[in-house]
């Protein structure tokens, strides 16, 4: 009897928990249908960034599209994105695309509000111009171009006590002071033209190279990929000063600009 | 065009709604047409520091929901003919107030009035979010002390980016109005300085008010304290709303008073 007790005990536990969560994705946003062009272009992309769409999943957003898209088109645009490691899960758009979804597969998703905005892929390892979607021949591999201007994030107004910010892919550059109770968070770099009073992280997916630039350093914390200092530590030296911090192994080196 | 500014801070008792009835007062006497809106579901204040709290028959939520009329439901004030207040519930919590509702209001009394003033509840909850959420100006009241100027550079922060405005790119107008400030105290080291605040704030400096006996007196008498013309405080806000109103007015009361020799022995104030 003991041992039916124990068993039902089992029985009755939960197995799952529902629940909600929000998950940032991937949107490939299909502006026109051009299949070939859609191939050469991603391709480019994923040339810059490989790391960037291995098993990326990805919703292909067809709410911009204007053209009909039939079921052959769809299936050959899915295995473009399948060839270079994307992993298409939904597409997103109206009802019209119900069917569509359906003999594809794909779940279809409600088209998206106005809040989107478009990533800018980090170019890695080396640096080469901002990927821009215009169908022009692909850049010399081979020439040294300077840094892309436009892969990263530049904020011109103040960043206030509560709000956070994420240049994903890129770095952040700050026009304005950034109070305390703030929060930078980039994958590159963080330079901010102001006082840094709130919290600044850089390198969050784990660049060891990135650097923290800033005017004046009077910030509550500072890190670079997961290694960081607080108010309490940065208070000794330059405090209020304009400084670059940068990892030198396992330590957090600042030194005066 | 209708103007609606809100008076705001997120901290407590800094003296919005002194502010917001000193503002709308002197916005009146100046000839515009100006209503004061008291956006503190549950915690009414401004009809007392307006004196006119034996004339509340209906309220904001009663408008909101339909119970009354514009006509039945602004107290006009005995001071000047251009200025109205709405007040709020006393019996009603913030979750009455409804955005449909709070904008059918306003866009109610932009056809009638220049100006519409919001006082602001304190907090970042309901209440505050649509107090600001229709502006196009914002004054934020700060006084001269860390939590104060903490709690203002997050309602900045809500301005930019949880307002009507903001939603549709464009920018609320931000002034910043310093109260309860005691140059001797600054001196002294013991409250920060206008520099330290706009330093870490950095939106334009609207005005400052001196800590004065009169805010408490004339709260208490139910009368503007701008419209005691006499006092620091009064003088203050004066020049604070001719500035609202565009024009350059230099800073007053910024530093301490010398104090002559028979003051000084004898303490006089």
């Amino acid at each position: 009897m003991t041992a039916d007790t124990t068993l039902d005990l089992l029985d009755n536990d939960p197995v799952f928990h529902l629940k909600g969560g929000m998950l940032t994705m991937t949107l490939v946003e299909l502006i026109r249908l051009a299949p070939e062009q859609f191939a050469r272009q991603l391709a480019e992309k994923v040339e810059q960034a490989p790391n960037f769409f291995v098993d990326t999943p990805v919703v292909i957003a067809l709410d911009k599209l204007s053209e009909p898209l039939s079921d052959m088109t769809l299936r050959h645009l899915l295995s473009i994105c399948r060839d270079h490691g994307l992993q298409p899960v939904a597409l997103r758009g109206g009802e019209d695309f119900r069917a569509l979804a359906g003999n594809a597969d794909m779940v279809l998703l409600p088209p998206g509000r106005q809040r989107e905005k478009p990533i800018e892929v980090a170019a890695e390892p080396a640096p080469k111009p901002a990927p821009k979607a215009e169908p022009a021949p692909a850049p010399a591999p081979a020439a040294p171009a300077p840094a892309p201007a436009g892969s990263g994030k530049i904020i011109t107004e103040p960043v206030r006590g509560g709000q956070q910010i994420y240049a994903r892919g890129g770095d952040l550059i700050v026009l304005a002071p950034v109070s305390a109770g703030a929060e930078l968070l980039a994958d590159g770099h963080i330079h901010v033209y102001g006082p840094l009073r709130g919290r600044a992280l850089a390198g969050v997916t784990g660049d060891r190279q990135a650097r923290i630039f800033c005017q004046s350093l009077e910030a509550e914390l500072v890190s670079i990929a997961g290694q960081y200092k607080v108010a309490e530590d940065l208070r000794k030296q330059q405090w209020k000063a304009p400084v670059q911090i940068s990892l030198e192994g396992d330590r957090l080196k600042i030194t005066g600009l | 065009m209708a103007k609606i500014i809100v008076v705001t801070s997120g901290k407590g008792g800094v003296g919005k709604t002194t502010t917001s009835a000193a503002i709308g007062t002197g916005l009146a006497l100046r000839g515009f047409k100006t209503v004061i809106v008291d956006f503190d579901v549950g915690l009414r204040n401004l009809d007392l520091i307006m004196g006119c709290e034996r004339r509340v028959v209906y309220d904001f939520v009663n408008l909101i929901n339909g119970d009354s009329n514009m006509n039945q439901t602004l107290i006009k004030d005995k001071r000047s003919e251009n200025l109205f207040i709405l007040p709020a519930s006393q019996t009603r919590d913030k979750d009455a107030l409804t955005p449909e509702g709070v904008e059918r209001v306003l866009e109610e009394l932009k056809e009638n009035f220049d100006y519409i003033v919001c006082d602001s509840p304190a907090g970042i909850e309901k209440g505050a979010h649509l107090a600001m959420y229709f502006a196009d100006e914002a004054v934020v009241v700060t006084n001269p002390e860390v939590s104060s100027v903490r709690d203002s550079d997050r309602i900045l922060g809500l301005l930019s980016s949880k307002s009507r405005r903001a939603e549709n790119g464009e920018k609320i107008k931000e002034h910043l109005l310093l109260t309860r400030y005691n140059p001797e105290r600054v001196e002294n080291g013991e409250m920060l300085s206008v520099a330290d605040v706009e330093d870490i704030l950095s939106i334009p400096l609207l005005g400052v008010i001196p800590e004065s006996q009169a805010v408490l007196k004339a709260s208490n008498q139910g009368v503007p304290v701008i419209m005691d013309d006499k006092s620091d405080a009064g003088q203050a806000y004066s020049d604070a709303v001719e500035r609202l109103l565009g024009k350059d007015v230099a800073h007053r009361f910024l530093e301490a008073q010398k104090k002559g020799l028979l003051q000084r022995l004898f303490g006089g104030r």
